[in-house]
């Protein structure tokens, strides 16, 4: 399907593949020339894909973004401050507008148990764990986001977990965008051997109010009985495009936790898939978006239960304020051989305006009989009797606002294992209610 | 300190309150009692603020201001403090937080400074000793999973700790058994005070013979149909509530 979005990523495609990392890579050229054909079969998703029936992505297609040039002396400490984590001992990757700045970055190179390097090195490096592992999960030819993802990613992280002993530090990635109409593909590959354990948190930010494009793609690999916590704090700018893809693909006895948190962006689009492809692996999605304004906000979420005795719990709930419009989309696929599955969603919703509105839709396809599957959907407003008593104890109406939104976003945080974590993102979501200062004493 | 005249409220088109009369001075304690549907609630409620209640005549006057032009949250911070009938459940707002906000949003109303940390848990702590209630209460979300006598002393102890100049308790009595009864009317007695009023709506007198009235009144139909002192809640328990209106019915 040809048009004229499409052509300009070809061209931008034949432009910069020599300044890609691993031009001239055979097993990588291949894989991005692929990626690029079916982007070019496909072209951007429409609402006649039913994955895309809520979400147009027209406003990304019809603007041109370029690809940025390697930088990052505009971003300042105060900056680092604000949106790394600090208060947590943890290995601290910075990419700025989709390129690695070392000097920003907070290294331990002594780390043991898990090896970190940034994608562009590791290609560089023909590390042997990058051709077995990427793109591997990824659905290049019916994904064109995933697609174009693949055939432009310039850096991002590959993360290999080997320790045993539990301790690694987590390591957060730190994605910053500082300058409008450009476009990045940040690439993270995760392989966790067995019985690893690691944390993983990517955060995306923004030093700029205006508009550009992310399009990140994540994957993940769990080997025999490991365990991995990942975590994705989206402070994008109100302006910004952000499309992220994460896979994640289980073997037995892993544990996977994904924690998904999101408040920027004006046109955002989130894909969990976790596929349980052996015996008893489990996992937990967990999610919380707030949006305002004209914000728009998707979550698809994907659970294959392919392999008997597989556990998935999943809680996502939205907040959603003014004119803004939030979709979920929540499937669970129990397979023939997926038997003693046992797998719960939840997916609850408030609205603080009447223009806001959310589409949700619990999705369970169940193949096998010995299963145990429930799921569940709310939407609604702020309860009008708790409003009153709150008031009526002398606590203004804003604030009483706030603190029953807060309570209702609470249940979602208190599952965020990292307690500095759990408090960057509580202050986070404070930060977007009137009277931040004196509810984050209340809430402390 | 609060001055009823004249009262008239509907509440979804059909009109409760018809023309209520009272009269509050400080130092004192009112029973307002009656039957199911006499307006008793309705009158708590208005009181305290509820917006969905239309006022459509009468005034209130509450030390001499205009009680019903003020928002819901300016009366409790003068003073004006309602127990709640059904106390509301509030998820994930932590109790202690929750008192903290509401007894500091008051003293910053009266030009007091606000309580620290170490001030507010110092008065906490007394007031729960006085309520017997469990210091793990604290800890939970406002009235998430509390029993019904737990919420009920929840909603004195909150009292206790706001100290307001005008209580308004709306049948805090109801579903307790007799030692959280015990309880509360200690909360309430040990706030009674010469510059304090409390307004106590029940259905029973029993609580009457924890918390002493200084008057009792008898609300039919939205009206006060007869007034009274203590004696006057036995002879509602003797006679009923359908012998005292036919009695005070017009001739």
């Amino acid at each position: 399907m040809a048009s004229a979005a499409v052509d300009r990523y070809l061209e931008q495609f034949s432009t910069f593949q020599a300044e890609l990392p691993g031009h001239g890579v055979d097993w990588l050229d291949r894989s991005r020339r692929g990626a690029l054909d079916a982007f070019a079969k496909t072209g951007f998703p429409t609402p006649r894909h039913e994955d895309w029936k809520y979400t147009r992505v027209t406003p990304i297609e019809k603007r041109s973004f370029r690809i940025p040039e390697r930088n990052g002396i505009e971003v300042q400490g105060a900056d680092l401050e604000r949106f790394g984590l600090g208060a947590l001992d943890c290995e601290q990757l910075v990419f700025v507008n989709g390129h690695y700045v070392d000097a920003l970055s907070r290294r331990n190179v002594s780390e043991s148990g898990v090896r970190i390097t940034t994608l562009a090195s590791a290609i560089n490096a023909s590390s042997p764990l990058l051709e077995s592992h990427l793109g591997r999960l990824a659905d290049t030819t019916s994904q064109p986001f995933s697609a174009l993802n693949t055939a432009f990613m310039s850096d991002g992280a590959v993360i290999h977990v080997k320790g045993r002993n539990g301790d690694q530090r987590p390591i957060h990635l730190l994605f910053l965008a500082t300058s409008d109409d450009m476009v990045a593909h940040p690439r993270t590959l995760v392989v966790a051997e067995a019985q690893s354990r690691a944390a993983v948190i990517e955060s995306y930010a923004s030093l700029t109010e205006g508009c550009y494009f992310t399009n990140a793609l994540t994957e993940i690999a769990l080997m025999e009985g490991a365990q991995l916590e990942h975590y994705k704090l989206q402070q994008e700018s109100p302006a910004a495009f952000h499309v992220a893809t994460l896979e994640a693909r289980l073997d037995s006895d892993s544990r996977f936790a994904s924690h998904s948190i999101s408040f920027g962006g004006q046109l955002v689009r989130n894909d969990i898939n976790v596929r349980i492809e052996a015996e008893g692996a489990a996992c937990l999605l967990n999610g919380l978006f707030m949006v305002g304004g004209r914000q728009h906000v998707d979550y698809h979420t994907r659970i294959d239960h392919a392999k008997p005795r597989g556990t998935s719990e999943e809680f996502y709930k939205g907040i959603l304020d003014g004119r803004s419009r939030g979709v979920f989309n929540g499937r669970v696929k129990v397979h023939p051989d997926a038997q003693k599955t046992d797998a719960h969603q939840s997916n609850n919703n408030l609205l603080l305006s009447r223009d806001a509105e959310i589409d949700t839709k619990p999705e369970l396809e169940i193949y096998a009989d010995d299963v145990k599957c429930s799921h569940g959907a709310t939407v609604g407003q702020l309860d009008e009797r708790a409003l009153f008593y709150l008031r009526s104890r002398g606590i203004d109406e804003d604030q009483a606002r706030s603190l029953l939104t807060f309570g209702f976003a609470r249940e979602i945080l208190e599952r965020v294992e990292l307690a500095p974590l759990r408090e960057k993102v509580t202050d986070a979501l404070l930060e977007r209610m009137p009277n931040a200062k004196q509810l984050r004493e209340m809430v402390a | 300190m609060l001055s009823i005249k004249n009262l008239h409220v509907t509440v979804d088109g059909k009109e409760i309150i018809r023309g209520l009369e009272l009269e509050v001075k400080a130092g004192e304690v009112h029973a307002i009692m009656g039957p199911n549907g006499s307006g008793k609630s309705t009158l708590a409620h208005v009181l305290a603020g509820r917006e969905d209640y239309e006022v459509t005549d009468g005034q209130v006057l509450y030390e001499g201001r205009d009680l019903l032009q003020m928002p819901v949250e300016d009366r409790a911070r003068e003073g004006v403090f309602l127990g709640f009938q059904y106390p509301v459940e509030i998820p994930g707002v932590n109790n202690t937080y929750f008192l903290k906000a509401a007894l500091n949003a008051g003293r910053k109303h009266r030009g007091l400074s606000e309580l620290d940390a170490m001030d507010f848990i110092k008065l906490v702590k007394e007031k729960m000793e006085i309520l017997h209630m469990d210091e793990s209460l604290l800890q939970r979300a406002v009235n998430v999973g509390f029993s019904g006598g737990e919420k009920k002393r929840n909603e004195v102890f909150q009292m206790a700790v706001l100290e307001p100049r005008l209580a308004i308790l709306d049948e805090t009595d109801s579903g307790l058994d007799i030692d959280a009864l015990k309880d509360v009317a200690h909360g309430v007695n040990a706030l009674r005070s010469g510059d304090r009023a409390i307004v106590l709506v029940t259905h029973y007198q029993r609580l009457l013979n924890y918390i002493v009235p200084d008057f009792v009144h008898i609300l039919s139909d939205g009206r006060i149909i007869k007034s009274g002192g203590r004696e006057l809640a036995l002879e509602v328990e003797e006679e009923g509530y359908s012998e005292l209106r036919r009695r005070a019915a017009p001739a």
